[in-house]
C-alpha cells in the first residue's frame, strides 16, 4: 500500500467516526426534543405535580429551579468577582498564588456529589438550615464558584494593560482602577461567564438531593411574605428542582406516567440550557457594541 | 502650617479605598480556599471514623466483598466491604475511557485537521452545547433507550455496568472531544508545513507530527474525562442496577461508589456504623478526585518539558 492510498483510507474513516458522532450527538438531542416537546403544556408547566397518578405537572419544580439559580448566583456573583479580582490584579506569581490556583482547581473538579454531601453535612445538619432553598443555594455556591471564578480571572486578564496604565495615569488606585475601569470594560465576558455557568447550575442534581431536599410541598403563589413557610419566596421550605424531579420519578417509579413528565421535564431542562447558552453569546455581543461603540 | 502636615501625614481616601478593596478581594479568595478545607475536614471528619470509631480494618474494607452495614459479615465483622463498589467505579470509568477514546480524538481531528470549516460550523458548537447538558437527561435516555436495548440485545435485566458504560461514554464524549480539539489546535502551524514539505501526505502529518506533538493535551482531556465519569453519580446510579455485588459480567447489576451513596446516605442515621461506612466511600471519591487533578498536573509539567526541548 503506497503512502496516498492510506491517506485515502485514514480520512475515509476519520470522516466516518466524525459522522457517527454526529449522529450520536444529534439523535440525543433529537431523542428528548421529540419525546419531550408534546409533552409541554402551559399546563404541565404551571400544575403541581401529582405523585400516585397521571397528569401532574412541573410548575412549583420549574419555580423551584429559577429560585434557587437565583440565590445561587446572588451569593456566588460577588465572591467570586471579588476572588477573581485578587487573583488577577493583586496576586503575584509566587508559590502561594500557584497553590491557591490549585486548590480552587481541585474544588472545580471535585465530584458534584461530594459537594452535595458536604453541603448536607454543612448546612442541613451543622447549620440546621434542613433540606431547604438555603441550603441547595449554598451548595450550589461552592459547586459554582470555581467555576465563575475562573471565568472572572480570565475575563479580566483579557484586557490590556494600557486600560490599567491608563488610569493610573489619571491618578486612580489600583481598586479604582479595577472597579472603575477594568471590570466594566470585561462585563461582556463577565455575563457570558455567568450566564453558561447559571446553565450549569439549573442542571444540577447531585449536589442538591441532599441539600435542597426531594420533595415539593405545595405553595401559595398570592402569598409573597418571605417568612411564611408556604410562600414561594421563603428560603427554608424544601425545593424540590426540575433536575432532581427528573431523578425522583425515575428512581422511585411510583408515578403512572413517570416516563412523560420525565420526557417533557428533560426537554425544558434541555431548551432551558440552550436558551441560556444562546442569551450568552448574544448578551456578551451585544454588550460588547453597546460599550465599545463599534 | 497644621493642616497641610496632617494632610501629608494622614493616609489619604484612595489609599484607604484601595486597602479596603485588597482586603475586600482578598476575603472573598480566602473564603473560597476556606471552603475547600472545610470539605476535606468534614469529609474526612466522618470517613475516618469508620476506622477509628468502630475500628473497622482499612484493609478488610478496601477488601471485603460483603456490603452490608448493620448487619454481621460471615467473618464475624461487621459487612462492610467497599471492594464491589470500588470495582464498579473502576471499570465504567476505565470502559468508558476506553470507548471514548477512538471517537473523541478522530473526530477532533476531523474538527481540526480534515474540515476545520465545517468543524468550527456546525461539531464545535454541538459538542460545546453537549458538555452542558444535565446528567439527569443523560441517565433519563439510559434508562429509556440503552437499558432497554442492552436488555433485549445481551439478555439479562439491561442494568449493569454495559449500560454505566453506554450512557459515560455518551456523557463525557463531548467533553473529552472538545479538549482534544484545543490540543491539536495548540499544535504550532510550521510543524504541519514542514511535514507536508518534506512531502508527507496529509494523514501521516495527522500521525507522525500533529498527533504526537498533541500527546500531553489529549492525555490530559482523557483524564478529565476519566474524573467526570468516575464522579457522577446520578446518571449512573439510575441504569446500572445498584446491586452491592462483585460484577460476575457486564451486564449483570452492579453498583459504584456514587451510586451507593446517593442511594444510602438519606436512609442511614448520622453517627452510625452504617452512615460513617458511606462517608468512607465518599472519601475515596474525594481522594480519587484528588488523584485525576495530580495526574492532570504531572501530565501539564511534562507536556511543556517536550515543547521546551
Amino acid at each position: 500500500m503506497n503512502a496516498k492510498r492510506v491517506d485515502k483510507i485514514a480520512t475515509g474513516v476519520l470522516y466516518a467516526i466524525a459522522a457517527l458522532v454526529v449522529i450520536i450527538l444529534v439523535a440525543l438531542l433529537g431523542y428528548i426534543l421529540v419525546q419531550g416537546v408534546p409533552e409541554i403544556s402551559w399546563h404541565f408547566l404551571t400544575s403541581p405535580a401529582l405523585s400516585f397518578e397521571a397528569g401532574g405537572g412541573i410548575g412549583i419544580q420549574l419555580f423551584n429551579s429559577f429560585y434557587l439559580l437565583f440565590l445561587a448566583l446572588l451569593i456566588s456573583l460577588p465572591i467570586s468577582l471579588g476572588a477573581g479580582i485578587y487573583l488577577n490584579e493583586y496576586a503575584g506569581q509566587n508559590t502561594i498564588t500557584g497553590l491557591i490556583r490549585t486548590t480552587i482547581e481541585i474544588l472545580s473538579s471535585l465530584p458534584s456529589v461530594v459537594v452535595g454531601l458536604f453541603g448536607y453535612l454543612f448546612f442541613v445538619v451543622q447549620f440546621k438550615l434542613g433540606f431547604s432553598i438555603l441550603s441547595g443555594a449554598f451548595a450550589l455556591t461552592v459547586f459554582n464558584l470555581p467555576i465563575l471564578t475562573r471565568s472572572i480571572e480570565e475575563a479580566l486578564a483579557n484586557i490590556s494593560d494600557d486600560q490599567r496604565e491608563a488610569g493610573y495615569a489619571l491618578g486612580l488606585s489600583r481598586w479604582e482602577t479595577v472597579t472603575k475601569i477594568v471590570v466594566p470594560a470585561a462585563l461582556p465576558s463577565i455575563i457570558t461567564g455567568v450566564v453558561l455557568s447559571a446553565g450549569r447550575i439549573f442542571g444540577e442534581a447531585a449536589a442538591l438531593i441532599y441539600t435542597a431536599g426531594q420533595s415539593a410541598p405545595a405553595l401559595n403563589f398570592s402569598d409573597w411574605n418571605p417568612f411564611n413557610i408556604s410562600s414561594p419566596l421563603s428560603p427554608l421550605r424544601p425545593a424540590e428542582t426540575l433536575a432532581v424531579h427528573i431523578w425522583k420519578i425515575n428512581s422511585e417509579g411510583i408515578m403512572p406516567d413517570a416516563k412523560a413528565v420525565s420526557a417533557g421535564a428533560s426537554a425544558v431542562l434541555i431548551i432551558a440550557v440552550l436558551l441560556f447558552n444562546f442569551l450568552a453569546r448574544w448578551l456578551g455581543k451585544r454588550l460588547y457594541k453597546h460599550l465599545t461603540a463599534e | 502650617m497644621d493642616k497641610i502636615r496632617a494632610s501629608l501625614l494622614k493616609k489619604s481616601i484612595a489609599t484607604k479605598i484601595e486597602r479596603r478593596g485588597k482586603i475586600l478581594s482578598l476575603s472573598c479568595l480566602a473564603l473560597i480556599i476556606l471552603v475547600v478545607f472545610l470539605i476535606f475536614y468534614f469529609v474526612a471528619s466522618r470517613g475516618l471514623a469508620t476506622f477509628f470509631q468502630n475500628h473497622i480494618n482499612l484493609w478488610q474494607f478496601l477488601s471485603g466483598i460483603q456490603w452490608n452495614p448493620g448487619t454481621v459479615g460471615s467473618n464475624g465483622q461487621p459487612a462492610v466491604g467497599a471492594l464491589p463498589m470500588i470495582v464498579g467505579s473502576f471499570l465504567i470509568t476505565i470502559f468508558s475511557a476506553i470507548v471514548a477514546t477512538p471517537f473523541a480524538i478522530g473526530t477532533a481531528v476531523f474538527m481540526t485537521e480534515i474540515s476545520p470549516r465545517r468543524g468550527a460550523q456546525i461539531l464545535r458548537p454541538v459538542t460545546e452545547l453537549l458538555v452542558g447538558i444535565p446528567s439527569v437527561v443523560y441517565g433519563f435516555i439510559g434508562l429509556q433507550v440503552v437499558v432497554p436495548f442492552v436488555r433485549n440485545t445481551f439478555g439479562g435485566s439491561g442494568y449493569g455496568i454495559l449500560s454505566g458504560t453506554f450512557v459515560l461514554f455518551v456523557m463525557i464524549l463531548p467533553t473529552v472531544t472538545s479538549m482534544s480539539a484545543d490540543a491539536l489546535n495548540a499544535v504550532p502551524r510550521y510543524y504541519r508545513e514542514a511535514s507536508l514539505a518534506l512531502g508527507a501526505t496529509r494523514w501521516q502529518t495527522i500521525y507522525k507530527v500533529v498527533l504526537r506533538a498533541a500527546i500531553p493535551g489529549m492525555l490530559t482531556a482523557i483524564v478529565f474525562g476519566m474524573a467526570r465519569a468516575f464522579g457522577e453519580a446520578l446518571a449512573v446510579q439510575m441504569v446500572i442496577g445498584n446491586a452491592t455485588l462483585l460484577p460476575h459480567n457486564l451486564v449483570s447489576p452492579a453498583s459504584t461508589l456514587t451510586s451507593i451513596l446517593t442511594m444510602g446516605i438519606g436512609n442511614t442515621v448520622m453517627g452510625s456504623l452504617q452512615n460513617n461506612a458511606l462517608w468512607s466511600l465518599a472519601m475515596i471519591l474525594l481522594l480519587m478526585s484528588l488523584l485525576f487533578n495530580l495526574i492532570i498536573r504531572y501530565i501539564g509539567r511534562k507536556g511543556k518539558l517536550n515543547h521546551e526541548r
